[in-house]
Order: C-alpha cells, then structure tokens, then sequence
C-alpha cells in the first residue's frame, strides 16, 4: 500500500508540477518580474514625474532562477500529490472508485483546499505588497487549508443532513474569522500588475490541481489494475 | 513468486498517514520553511502558488 502511494504521488505530483511550473514561468513570471521593477524603485507609478509605460522590458529566460521556480513548483506539487493521494487511499480502501474521471474531482476539491479558500483571504500577492505578520498568516493559511479539506470530505462522504450543516459552518469558519491583513497599505506595484498576477496565480493553480487529481487517479487504478492482472 | 490480494486488502492507516506527513513536509519546506538560501530559490514560486511568505 505504501509503495503504491508513493509510486502515484511521486509521477502523478512531478508531472502535474512540470507543467504548472511552465504555465507560471510562461504567465506569471513576466507579471512577477515587471512589478519587482516596482518593488525596488526602479519604477513609480504614482505620484512620479510622469506617466509610466505599461511595456517595460522584463528580462528574458533566467536559467539558473527560472530553473529552480520549476523544480520548486515541482516539489511542492509532489507534497501536494502525496496529500492528495494518501486520501484517495484512504478513501479507495472503502469502497471508492479511483480513476483519471473521478480524479478530476479530487483535483477540484484540492484545488479549492489548497489554493481558492486560502486564496480568498490571502490573495496570491506580487512582490513589493505589504502584508500582515507573517507566523499570523501561515496560522489563518493552515487552518484554512485543514478546515475547507475536512468539510469538502464531509460534503462528498456524509451521509447525515447534520454533517453537511457542519461542513458548510467550517467552509465558512476561516472567512468569518478573516485573515490577517497588514495595518497599512504599502505595496509598490500598480494595482493591475496585483490583479493580473492574484488572477494568473489562481488560474494556473486550477490547471496544476484539476491534472494532479486526474495523473494521481490514472496512476492508481493503473497500478490497481497491473496488481489484479498478476494474481 | 508470491502473489497477494490487494485488492481486497484492509488497508493499514499507518501507510496512509505516513505519506500524508510526508507531503505536508515537502510542502512545508518548498513553501513555508524561512531558512534563507531556501526562500530565495524557492521565492518565485512561492509567490506564484500564493503560499505566505516574508
């Protein structure tokens, strides 16, 4: 079981995380760059002497940067895939289907845990943007993660109207509560760049999440089906 | 060689919670982790996926 897990989290994670990692460099490293030349000054876009071009020259193709933001992307997508996979196990132990469609769904859910609950109080930010204590943040970020994670499960495998009534109390618990927010606004980059880039972040989050659940979902019912052709 | 049904197996949870841990640990050091030659290889992405950091 353990080695099963690993195997599907270990392709599933690396693969889902390559391609995410490109689609970042490709939409949201050029938006990342742009309002670092913002964040250190280079640039101002308000209250300066005049009007700033919205074409800035940002740098081409970086290897050694670029390079590690892909292997990083990917490694956090296998932490990812082994959450993901670990309760697909735990749900595939009692009686679930696993495959590449039902992943797909498992991918949503993740997404929505991982990226959408959290992102909603703490959105994906630029370079440059303040932002509250950073150990308050990280509490409101797990948390969040834990208690949309655990209503999402209630709402897909309970069976008491009770239980959804719970679920929808902890979906809305974190966002009720709010998020750590800073005491004074000082982010350096337009507003535009922020939208764009907290947009971009959510969207590419969307497509690294929804082929993590079907990747991990392949892997599994495909090594479920290799152990059932050997016995 | 040897053949076992697994696919009737009740499953342990230790395996399970084991590769749990083990994600939430990778995803603690790629994304949450403040040592500084890890944030800075890991700041672009961390950024990207909207983990809290700084």
């Amino acid at each position: 079981m353990f080695s099963k897990i690993v195997t599907s989290a270990l392709f599933a994670g690396f693969a889902a995380g390559l391609i995410a990692g490109l689609l970042q460099l490709n939409f949201m490293q050029p938006v990342l760059l742009h309002a670092e030349l913002y964040e250190t000054g280079q640039l101002v876009h308000f209250g300066g002497p005049g009007n700033v071009s919205a074409a800035q020259e940002t740098g081409g193709f970086n290897l050694t940067r670029d390079g590690l933001s892909i292997l990083f992307v990917a490694l956090a997508y296998t932490g990812f895939a082994f959450m993901l996979v670990a309760a697909m196990a735990a749900a595939s132990d009692r009686g679930v289907t696993i495959n590449a469609r039902t992943g797909l769904i498992w991918g949503l859910a993740g997404f929505i845990a991982f990226q959408l609950a959290p992102g909603a109080g703490l959105p994906p930010e630029v370079p440059g943007a303040a932002a509250a204590d950073m150990g308050a943040r990280q509490l409101w970020w797990f948390s969040t993660i834990a208690a949309t994670a655990l209503a999402l499960a209630m709402i897909a495998f309970g069976r008491n109207p009770l239980v959804l009534v719970a679920a929808v109390v902890l979906l809305l618990a974190p966002h009720v509560i709010g998020a750590p927010h800073p005491d004074a606004f000082a982010g350096t980059a337009p507003p535009e760049l922020a939208g764009m880039f907290a947009a971009r972040s959510l969207a590419v989050a969307l497509a690294g999440w929804t082929l993590l659940g079907m990747f991990a979902g392949y892997f599994w019912s495909r090594d479920e089906a290799d152990v059932k052709a050997a016995a | 060689m040897t053949t076992i049904a697994l696919g009737h197996t009740r499953t342990n949870i230790m395996p399970i919670l084991g590769a749990a841990l083990i994600g939430l640990t990778l995803m603690f050091a790629a994304g949450n982790l403040q040592a500084s030659s890890l944030h800075d290889a890991a700041h672009d992405m961390r950024h990207a996926v909207g983990f809290p950091c700084h």
